[in-house]
């Protein structure tokens, strides 16, 4: 998929909460111990955070990087499995308290770890059909693990936000295409009602993630015509460190490609907030001209596939917010009783 | 709090709006239809600065029942760069990190939750400023 008028990033922004978990702290609580863990900690959000705080702060960022006026957005979508209400948007809140006028579309997407990159699809096709002159997207979740899962180690907190504009010298990044692939694959869900997901165990692998991403990617760079070697970086959803170090090999791009933003050994798997984030993360240290291939994946299940091409604004506007590197160094560890109590663990 | 109560305070709650008198130049948070200095009532809405340093703070150690999940908290006097002086939560940071002058900065937190079924109330809170160091080639 083109846009029919060019579209890009006009701003970013990310951001992960303060507070950290080890995974040996999880592995110690569940009787764990000494076993091979998925990755290092996972960022837990404070007891006064919530996916709607966290889509605001990465969209500040966002807003600040862009440098236009708010009134301008037109829509403002937030992809996230974790939304504090049920019925009742959370871009309204967002939008509000960022100061985006009324005059606006909204709506909360939800498609497991890839609504943050379903909201890029949208606001790429209302700026390139004129509908929207910016639109905002973002990527958040506070992700529920049951406890002693194995979800556990790695559902976690923080979330991205990206506002897209037609192709400019303001934009930092144009997209040169995406692509969608979709099928139903049930390898993990959550019903209504329910506090926390289940899910099909290594059922989640081949038949699941790794059919989405590597076939989402492989129809991108065959429709634009583009080898793994023309990608100076890779970005891929980050359940755990193993499956996108796999889908890099798979696909035939070293791992050092996907270094700037694999992030997930240190915050964990942020769901929609994942990839997204990892974009953040690599525009942080992109150059202009470098290519990134970004893919999301979302049970259910689909994957998105994007291709960027950094621009010269990069340079004058990355400085403008606090990198994704400030708020992986920006922690303060708790127990796993601080950390019940902060998610709303405790029965009472 | 009530629906409407709060919904009538999401300018001041949500962006930190306060009023300025046009007649002296007061500014004050929250928002004050009549200058309590000059008498006016010509004022007008005014954005104020997210960012601010810690005057003083004290940490609630007993809390109303409604915010009793969140402590021990820290309440903080705030003087924003407007001159304006704000009373707010300092969250992200233990009471022993924080002396007076510490550079804040606002943010949008949940102020209080009525029960698993009511309304979320959010507002603005301060934190320590996020500070990085720039890489090669970045300014700040």
């Amino acid at each position: 998929m083109k846009p029919i008028r060019p579209v890009g990033i006009v701003g970013y922004g990310g951001y992960v909460p303060a507070y950290r978990i080890k995974a040996s702290e999880i592995g110690r609580m569940w009787g764990n111990d000494g076993c091979a863990l998925p990755i290092i900690e996972k960022a837990v959000a404070g007891p006064d955070e919530d996916m709607t705080t966290i889509a605001y702060e990465a969209a500040r960022y966002a807003l600040q990087r862009a440098g236009i006026d708010p009134h301008e957005i037109g829509a403002v979508f937030i992809g996230s499995e974790s939304k504090p209400y049920a019925v009742k948007p959370s871009g309204t809140i967002v939008a509000e308290a960022l100061g985006i006028g009324s005059q606006l579309l909204a709506a909360d997407y939800e498609f497991a770890c890839k609504a943050g990159t379903e909201a890029f699809q949208t606001c790429i096709g209302l700026v390139s059909s004129g509908m929207a002159k910016y639109a905002m997207a973002i990527g958040a979740d506070t992700a529920q693990g049951k406890p002693a899962d194995e979800l556990e180690y790695t559902a976690a907190s923080g979330g991205a936000a990206f506002v897209f504009g037609l192709k400019s010298d303001e934009t930092v990044a144009y997209v040169e295409g995406s692509c969608s692939y979709t099928t139903d694959t049930a390898d993990f869900w959550r019903r209504a009602g329910q506090p926390y997901p289940a899910h099909f165990g290594r059922f989640t692998g081949k038949p699941a993630y790794f059919r989405h991403v590597i076939t989402a990617a492989r129809m991108l760079m065959e429709e634009l015509g583009l080898g793994p070697e023309d990608f100076d970086w890779a970005v891929f959803h980050q359940p755990n460190a193993k499956f996108p170090i796999k889908a890099a090999k798979m696909l035939g791009i070293p791992t050092e490609k996907l270094e700037p933003g694999l992030l997930v050994r240190y915050i964990g798997n942020t769901y929609s907030g994942s990839s997204p984030l990892g974009l953040a993360a690599t525009l942080d240290v992109a150059r202009p001209g470098d290519r990134i291939l970004m893919v999301s994946y979302g049970s259910g299940a689909g994957s998105d596939a994007f291709s960027f091409i950094v621009q010269d604004a990069i340079e004058e506007k990355r400085p403008l917010a606090p990198p994704i590197r400030a708020f992986i160094a920006r922690k303060k560890y708790v127990d796993y009783a601080s950390y019940a109590r902060f998610r709303g663990k405790l029965l009472r | 709090m009530s629906v409407p109560k709060f919904w009538r305070e999401i300018p001041h709650k949500y962006r930190l709006v306060g009023s300025r008198c046009r007649s002296c130049g007061a500014i004050y948070h929250p928002r004050r239809p009549i200058c309590p200095r000059c008498g006016s009532r010509d004022m007008e809405d005014v954005k104020l600065s997210h960012r601010g340093r810690l005057l003083a703070f004290t940490v609630i150690r007993r809390a109303p029942s409604d915010m009793a999940d969140l402590r021990p908290y820290v309440v903080g006097l705030i003087e924003l760069e407007d001159g304006v002086k704000v009373l707010s939560q300092v969250v992200d940071c233990d009471p022993a990190e924080l002396k007076p002058g510490l550079e804040l900065e606002a943010t949008l937190r949940r102020i209080r939750v009525h029960g698993p079924a009511g309304v979320i109330e959010y507002g603005y809170k301060f934190r320590p400023v996020i500070k990085w160091e720039a890489e090669a080639g970045e300014g700040q």
